[in-house]
């Protein structure tokens, strides 16, 4: 990532800032682009240098997608910032193109990046709502297709213990788009929650504050104050930063609440995973499965105060079986890491 | 007035004739050697236009991930439920065979095998119709089969008729958190649950055989759910018989419970009416009536059955071997062979002591067994076997509960009228 940042910033000091508009209209059109480049969103495409007015950006906590990296842009329509309104997903208004760059560190040498970009997601609030649109990139690396059904890749990852392996790696189709980003009945983005973006992200131009930088750059509005004051999830990776409860969550926020919330798809369990949940029933404590079936691996309840070994939660997090696995999509590994901090936050629960 | 498309895979790309706004008839060629069958199902489902009608030809065709539908007004049909078959027994990845989640959709005409998770899923769908599908594992019952066969959760207006589900580790049949159901004519075997109403409003269920499950059918509600307070369900008509499978779910599921040899079980529910079934040869009993078990913190949830009317069913020979716990505890209280007709006797605590409240008792009347009997009856006062067994006291006799049952209406739909 450091080293994609340095690449970043030293791009766009060479391209001396460049205007190059991102296309709209493309965005807007109800036909979507066959290829990614139609749009315009990159100066440089294949390494991945924004075009004037998209703004790269990072999340304190992200998802888990097999161990990506992640290059995420927004783009919002000249003179038409996003409205902050609280620690939720801004409002973004129509036009808004949000985009995330799936990519592995390069094994064969043989790329012109050192990273191996595998697909590009686009996010784009048409006047009718968000559309998602996955487009997959070339063996050459110079252009990404529009594969609306999705696509099976074979790809070899570099997990978190710097360790290679090849996998399986599952490009969504538009149903499975929606599958996490359908929210009572609409799709909406999942990421970009106020909270979440709340940190320093490295610019070309120096260490800045992301909701500072959006509100300087024409990209956000309406922000109430400092952003040192404002509502911030923890970092699940800094222990320094946040308790382990607060970490915990903040993993369960992004990795599951997407679904495990009122109003999305996993709601009829009854487990509720988000940030804001407060009863822990419904976060899963002494809770039993619903319609588990076998992902209830033999145990009662979803958490057991200090156990998680017969945690529900942690058996399917600890599991590459469709049938068991949770999250359903997204994945083909087990994340270790985040399995370790489920974990430890659960066996350090009283009972 | 249909237009009439045959699908080369290569023609797929040239899916954009359907802008005309002609309901389509799209013929899908699963054999091809540019795209898989996965690719090609899967990209005609999320290329349809609603009225268009997907036709799956016949053959077994091996898919490797779940298969999604988000088009309103679609019909998938394959040629029949043993011509069309569509296996997952080499699936790598989705929690689902296939998952709807869209509205006015009918699926018919074809099978679902060996699924890694459920075989159909439908979420927050309206007007829902599986016909004439089938859904199996095929290596029979085991623990790691997946959960359900057929299963609209969410939805409203669901038909499911003409359907087989066999070897589900949970239900084969099994409808939750829905509302406006009906499930008829169709055959649940070799599952723990054969059919399984859950947390569900206005249900009909009837013409339906349930055997070689562990249970038969089930009327459960379910604490802690955005949709619970299951009631208006209507089970008549059904063979529920020879439920004899060993109870395989893994544990932790709440069915993992249920008794091998339950003809028609109903927890939690108010306003169930049983009528016109023939229950024979389950080995623990007839028909089990019974409250939650369990603690539930959420104080909305109301545990007890409440206005159970259970009349006019025929009943063989049950109860010769009660099984697990529950049906041990039966024994034990009750001794064996056990009553056609099981009731737990709980009852909210006021009620324990001054009976139940008009209208939300247990009314059993007019049930019929072997050489023209009534079928016996058995009030287990579990709540005193447990708390106080000097106060406790089975009773055979039909209870006098005040008031009347409900009189529930046929549920209707507009996919019943066609």
């Amino acid at each position: 990532m450091m080293r994609f940042a340095l690449l970043l910033a030293l791009a766009l000091q060479a391209m001396g800032g460049t205007a190059l508009a991102v296309n709209r209209e493309v965005a807007l059109a109800e036909k979507p682009a066959k290829l990614l480049s139609e749009y315009d969103l990159f100066a440089e495409l294949t390494q991945q240098v924004p075009a004037t007015g998209v703004v790269p950006y990072d999340l304190i906590t992200p998802l888990f997608t097999d161990y990506a990296v992640k290059m995420r842009f927004v783009s919002v329509p000249e003179g038409q910032p996003a409205t902050y309104q609280g620690e939720g997903l801004p409002d973004f208004p129509v036009g808004t193109i949000l985009v995330k760059t799936f990519a592995y560190p390069d094994v064969s040498g043989t790329l012109p990046n050192d990273l191996r970009l595998i697909e590009t997601r686009l996010l784009i609030h048409q006047v009718e709502g968000w559309v998602a649109l996955p487009y997959v990139w070339n063996d050459d690396q110079t252009d990404a297709v529009l594969k609306r059904a999705g696509k099976s890749l074979s790809v070899t990852a570099t997990l978190g213990d710097g360790s290679v392996q090849d996998i399986r790696y599952v490009v969504p189709n538009v149903n499975q788009c929606k599958g996490c980003h359908v929210s009572n009945g609409a799709m909406t983005p999942i990421g970009p929650k106020a909270r979440n973006l709340n940190h320093d992200f490295d610019y070309p131009a120096g260490r800045e504050n992301q909701l500072a930088h959006w509100a300087s750059v024409g990209a956000l509005s309406a922000l109430p104050g400092d952003p040192v004051d404002l509502p911030r999830i923890a970092d699940w990776l800094d222990e320094d930063s946040a308790s382990i409860e607060q970490r915990a969550r903040a993993y369960l926020d992004v990795n599951c609440a997407h679904c495990h919330i009122e109003g999305g798809p996993g709601k009829t369990s009854g487990l509720f995973l988000s940030w804001e949940e407060t009863d822990t029933a419904q976060l899963g404590i002494n809770k039993r499965p619903i319609a588990a079936g076998r992902g209830s691996g033999g145990l009662d309840f979803d958490i057991v105060p200090g156990d998680p070994e017969t945690s529900i939660l942690h058996y399917r997090m600890n599991s590459v079986d469709p049938g068991v696995m949770m999250p359903e999509t997204g994945r083909t590994l087990i994340h270790t890491e985040g399995l370790e901090l489920i974990r430890s936050w659960i066996a350090s629960l009283e009972d | 007035m249909h237009g009439m498309k045959l699908l080369g895979m290569m023609g797929l790309a040239a899916l954009v004739w359907s802008a005309d706004a002609q309901a389509a008839i799209l013929e899908l060629n699963l054999t091809s050697d540019e795209a898989s069958a996965q690719e090609i199902i899967q990209e005609a489902l999320i290329d349809a236009s609603p009225g268009d009608t997907i036709i799956l030809p016949a053959g077994t065709y091996a898919l490797t991930d779940g298969l999604s539908l988000d088009v309103d007004g679609v019909t998938v049909r394959g040629q029949g439920p043993d011509t069309t078959i569509l296996s997952f027994k080499e699936q790598a990845s989705g929690g689902e065979g296939l998952l709807v989640t869209s509205d006015r959709i009918v699926l018919e005409g074809f099978a679902i095998e060996d699924v890694k998770g459920d075989a159909i899923k439908a979420n927050g769908s309206d007007e829902i119709t599986f016909r004439d599908i089938r859904v199996e594992w095929t290596n029979g019952p085991a623990a790691t089969n997946g959960a359900y066969g057929l299963y609209p959760v969410s939805s409203t207006h669901v038909l499911i008729e003409n359907c087989v589900a066999i070897g589900a580790s949970d239900a084969g049949i099994y409808v939750g958190q829905s509302q406006h159901i009906v499930v008829r004519n169709s055959r649940a075997e070799y599952n723990v649950a054969g059919i399984e109403i859950e947390n569900s409003y206005f249900a009909d269920v009837y013409g339906n055989v349930a055997t070689h499950n562990t249970g038969g059918i089930l009327i459960f509600d379910l604490p802690g759910l955005p949709q619970q307070g299951g009631h208006s369900v209507r089970v008549f008509n059904n063979q529920s018989v020879n439920n004899d499978t060993p109870n395989f779910a893994p544990e932790g599921n709440i069915v993992g419970g249920v008794p091998m040899g339950t003809g028609i079980m109903v927890m939690a529910n108010r306003d169930v009416e049983l009528f016109g079934n023939e229950i024979a040869d389950n080995a623990t009993t007839g028909v089990l009536i019974v409250a939650y078990p369990y603690e539930a913190e959420d104080e909305a949830y109301q545990p007890f059955p409440a206005g159970i009317h259970v009349h006019d069913n025929v009943f063989g020979r049950n109860g010769f071997g009660p099984d697990n716990e529950i049906g041990d505890m039966i024994a034990e209280v009750g001794g064996t062979p056990v009553a056609d007709i099981v009731w737990d006797g709980r009852l909210p605590w006021w009620e324990t002591f001054f009976g139940a409240a008009a209208n939300k008792g247990i009314y059993v009347e007019n049930n019929s067994a072997i050489e023209g009997e009534e079928a016996d009856f058995i009030n287990l006062d579990v709540t005193f076997w447990y708390a106080a067994r000097w106060f406790h006291g089975v009773d055979r006799n039909v209870p006098d509960h005040a008031g009347a049952p409900a009189t529930l209406q046929p549920v209707t739909l507009s996919q019943l009228s066609e």
